[in-house]
C-alpha cells in the first residue's frame, strides 16, 4: 500500500466525565481529572428536542461528537462526505431485539427496527444536519478505528474535499455483555482534508505496517478504564494521546489479519 | 402512459455539491451469485431467461408469519470445515457456498497470488450479518448465558464473514464491512474504485452477504412492508417486499482480461429525510443517479438496461418509478429483478450488478416477474416481459434506510465512453 496523506481540521470527542474535545485534550495533555458536572448523555444541538431525548445512544453520541469536529473545522456538516466505524453498533437495541425475538417475535418495535441497522447514527445525522452528500457506515471487528481512518483518508484523498469520520461503540447490554465486555460509551471524530502544504494543521501519514504490534502509548491514568472499557478507544486513545503529546512520532494501529495501519504525525 | 413528474420539477437544487470528474473504467475480472435461484452464474441466467422465481412460502421462522422468503436451499447442510468452525452461522456458511460457485474462489486466490496479498483489498458488505446466530443464542440462553458453542464473538459481529473471508482468501489489503442496511453492497463497488485509483491496491475482492433471520422477517414485518404473497415490483396493487437471502462476489483489477466487463461509474447519496421512508421528490436517488452517470462519463440517453431497487413497497416503487419516468427517454429499459429472488437486503447490491453484468453478457433484459399492472405513475421505461437485446450500458439502483442510496454503472469491454 502507498501512503495517504491528510490533515485535521477538527475534533469532537465525547465519553463520561469527557464531554467535548476541549476537556479530553486538557487530560490528555496536563493530566486534568474527568468533569464531575458532565452529563450523563450527550444532548447534541443539532438533533431536535424530541429526538434528544429518544434517540438511541450511539446516535446522541455520533451526533455530538460530528458536530463538535465540523464546528472545530469551520465548516458546514450539510457538505461533507461522511464515514461512520463501530466494532459493535447499537448494543443496547442488539439485546433487546434479540430478546424480544425469543420471547414474542410479533412484538418487535418498528422504530427500534429501524433504529437497528448498523447506520442509523449516519442516518439521524444527515437528517439533522440537512446533508445530502454520500456516507458509508462501516466495521472491522478490532480494526474498526483503524478502518475508519483509512476509508475517511481514501475519501478525502480521492475526491478532494473534506471528509467526516465518527467512531463510536456503546456499552454492552443483557447476555450480550459476558462475550463483548463494553464498560463505557465513547466517540470521537475527525474532520480530515487531504493535505495541503499552504496550511498549518496537524497532518497525518497513513501507511500499512507489516505487522500489528501496536507500539504502547502510555495514556494518563484517568482514561485507562476507559481504553479497557470501550474498543474504539482502545485504538483512538493511544492515537490522540499521541497526536497531542511528543510521547511518540508515530504508532501502529490494528487493521485487521495480522496487519497494522502505521500512522505518522507531521 | 402517464408520468407523474410534478414533484421532480420541484426538487430543491442541489448543486451545492460538485459534479464529479470521470473516472477511469475497473476491470470486473469474476463475478458470481448464489441466491434463492440457486448458485452460479447461469442458474441466474436460466431462471431469469425462463421466468422461474425463486421464492417460497415461509418455512425458515419458527414462529408462523404469512409471506413468501427467498430461501437458499441446503445451507443447513453446509457445514463449514473444522479449520474455519470458529466462524460457524449461517451467513457464513452462505458465503461458503457462494465462493465455490463459478471458480470464483480460484479466480480471488489467483488475483492475491499475481499481486501480492497486502495488494489485495477485501470489501465485505451485509446488513445483518450473522444476528442469525445471536438471535439463536438468547433462544437457548442458559442461567442468563450465551450457550456454550455460541460463546464465539467473531460471530456476533456485523464484521464475522470479513475475519472469515479474510481466511479463506489469504488476503492482508484493506479488510472492512460496509452496513448501510440495503445499499451495502452496491457502495463496496464505490470503495474498491477509489482504492484501485489511488493505487493502494492492484485488486479488491467484493463479498455481499445477508441471510435469513428472525430480526429482517419479523422487523420488516413490524413496519407493515412484507408482503403476504411473492412481491410484486411496481404492480399497482403491490403489497410490500419478500425477503430473501444472497450471497455476491467480484473480483476487480484494475488491469486485465480485456473482454472483461467494466466498472464506469458510481454515484452515493443519503437523502436526509427519514430513517425509513425515501425522500418524496427523490432527491436522492436523483443525485445518485446523476453521479453515477457523471463519473462513467455517459449521458442518460446511452443507458440500455437499468435494474432498480424495486423492493415492491407502495412508497420506494412510486418514488424510483418517478426517478427513471423523469430522467431517462423511452427506449431505456428497467426493471426490478427481486420478483425471482426477494429483497437480499445487503447482498441486493451484488446480486444485482451481478444481474445486470449477466444482461450485458447473455444480451437479455429481465422483466418484472409476478407483477401484473404496472403502477400508472411508471414511465414506459419499466419492463414486465423480458426482453432480448444488445445491452452495452447498464445501471443499478440499490436504496437503503438511513436514506442511502447508491447507483453502479457497468459497461461491456467495447462499450467504454
Amino acid at each position: 500500500m502507498n501512503t495517504l496523506d491528510v490533515q485535521i481540521e477538527g475534533i469532537g470527542l465525547w465519553a463520561p466525565g469527557w464531554p467535548d474535545w476541549d476537556s479530553a485534550c486538557a487530560g490528555l495533555r496536563r493530566g486534568e481529572g474527568p468533569r464531575a458536572d458532565a452529563a450523563p448523555r450527550p444532548t447534541p444541538g443539532l438533533l431536535p428536542p424530541a429526538e434528544r431525548r429518544r434517540a438511541p445512544d450511539p446516535v446522541l453520541i455520533a451526533c455530538e461528537v460530528a458536530a463538535q469536529a465540523c464546528e472545530a473545522a469551520g465548516r458546514d456538516p450539510a457538505g461533507l462526505c461522511s464515514v461512520f466505524t463501530s466494532t459493535h453498533g447499537d448494543l443496547a437495541i442488539t439485546d433487546i431485539m434479540c430478546e424480544t425475538l425469543a420471547r414474542a417475535p410479533r412484538e418487535i418495535s418498528p422504530i427500534r427496527f429501524h433504529n437497528s441497522v448498523h447506520n442509523a447514527p449516519a442516518g439521524y445525522w444527515t437528517i439533522a444536519a440537512h446533508c445530502h452528500a454520500a456516507s458509508t457506515s462501516i466495521s472491522a471487528y478490532d480494526a474498526s478505528f483503524a478502518a475508519g481512518l483509512f476509508e475517511a483518508a481514501v475519501q478525502a484523498a480521492s475526491s478532494g474535499e473534506p471528509v467526516l469520520l465518527v467512531a463510536y461503540d456503546i456499552e454492552a447490554k443483557g447476555a450480550f455483555a459476558e462475550l463483548v465486555p463494553i464498560t463505557a460509551a465513547f466517540g470521537i471524530a475527525l474532520v480530515l482534508a487531504p493535505a495541503r502544504a499552504d496550511v498549518e494543521l496537524p497532518g497525518l501519514r497513513l501507511a500499512a505496517a507489516a505487522d500489528a504490534a501496536t507500539s504502547p502509548v502510555a495514556l494518563p491514568e484517568a482514561f485507562l478504564a476507559l481504553a479497557h472499557g470501550n474498543p474504539m478507544a482502545t485504538s483512538a486513545l493511544p492515537f490522540v494521546t499521541a497526536l497531542v503529546s511528543d510521547i511518540a512520532s508515530s504508532i501502529v494501529l490494528p487493521f485487521g489479519g495480522r496487519g497494522g495501519l502505521r500512522v505518522d504525525f507531521r | 402512459m402517464a408520468r407523474d413528474v410534478a414533484g421532480y420539477t420541484r426538487c430543491p437544487s442541489i448543486s451545492v455539491l460538485a459534479v464529479p470528474n470521470p473516472i477511469a473504467p475497473i476491470r470486473i475480472t469474476a463475478f458470481t451469485a448464489t441466491s434463492a435461484l440457486g448458485r452460479g452464474r447461469d442458474a441466474h441466467a436460466r431462471a431469469l431467461r425462463e421466468r422461474r422465481g425463486g421464492l417460497r412460502a415461509n418455512d425458515f421462522t419458527a414462529e408462523p408469519l404469512a409471506c413468501a422468503i427467498g430461501r437458499v436451499d441446503e445451507l443447513e447442510e453446509a457445514a463449514l470445515s473444522v479449520e474455519h468452525a470458529a466462524y460457524e452461522c449461517r451467513n457464513n456458511r452462505l458465503a461458503w457456498l457462494g465462493v465455490q460457485a463459478d471458480g470464483f474462489l480460484d479466480a480471488a486466490r489467483g488475483a492475491v497470488a499475481r499481486h501480492g496479498a497486502s495488494r489485495v483489498a477485501l470489501l465485505v458488505a451485509t446488513s445483518t450479518a450473522s444476528i442469525g446466530a445471536t438471535e439463536e443464542a438468547y433462544a437457548r440462553i442458559e442461567d442468563g448465558r450465551f450457550p456454550a458453542d455460541l460463546r464465539r464473538p467473531q460471530v456476533h459481529t456485523v464484521h464475522s464473514a470479513g475475519l472469515f473471508l479474510e481466511q479463506v482468501f489469504g488476503t492482508r489489503g484493506p479488510c472492512l464491512t460496509t452496513a448501510t442496511a440495503c445499499s451495502s453492497s452496491a457502495k463496496i463497488f464505490a470503495k474498491a474504485e477509489r482504492l484501485l485509483r489511488l493505487g493502494l491496491v492492484d485488486a479488491a475482492i467484493l463479498a455481499g452477504v445477508d441471510t435469513l433471520c428472525g430480526s429482517v422477517l419479523f422487523g420488516f414485518n413490524s413496519l407493515e412492508l412484507v408482503a403476504p404473497e411473492v412481491c410484486r415490483p411496481f404492480d399497482v396493487d403491490r403489497r410490500g417486499i419478500s425477503i430473501g437471502e444472497a450471497a455476491g462476489f467480484a473480483l476487480l483489477e484494475r488491469d486485465g482480461d480485456a473482454r472483461a466487463p467494466v466498472l464506469v461509474g458510481w454515484g452515493e447519496s443519503s437523502d436526509a429525510h427519514h430513517m425509513s421512508t425515501p425522500h418524496p421528490e427523490g432527491l436522492g436517488a436523483r443525485r445518485a443517479l446523476e453521479d453515477a452517470l457523471a463519473r462513467a462519463g455517459l449521458a442518460a440517453t446511452d443507458i440500455d438496461y437499468i435494474n432498480l431497487h424495486g423492493t415492491a413497497t407502495s412508497k420506494n416503487d412510486e418514488i424510483e418509478a418517478m426517478v427513471v419516468a423523469g430522467a431517462f427517454d423511452a427506449r431505456t429499459r428497467a426493471s426490478s429483478t427481486k420478483g425471482w429472488t426477494g429483497h437480499t437486503l445487503g447482498a441486493a447490491g451484488i446480486l444485482e450488478a451481478v444481474i445486470s453484468l449477466l444482461a450485458i453478457e447473455h444480451g437479455f433484459m429481465p422483466g418484472t416477474l409476478n407483477s401484473e399492472r404496472l403502477d400508472p405513475r411508471c414511465g414506459p421505461q419499466v419492463l414486465l416481459a423480458n426482453e432480448e437485446a444488445d445491452v452495452r450500458r447498464v445501471l443499478s439502483n440499490s436504496f437503503g434506510f438511513g436514506g442511502s442510496n447508491s447507483t453502479l454503472a457497468f459497461a461491456r469491454a467495447d462499450a467504454v465512453a
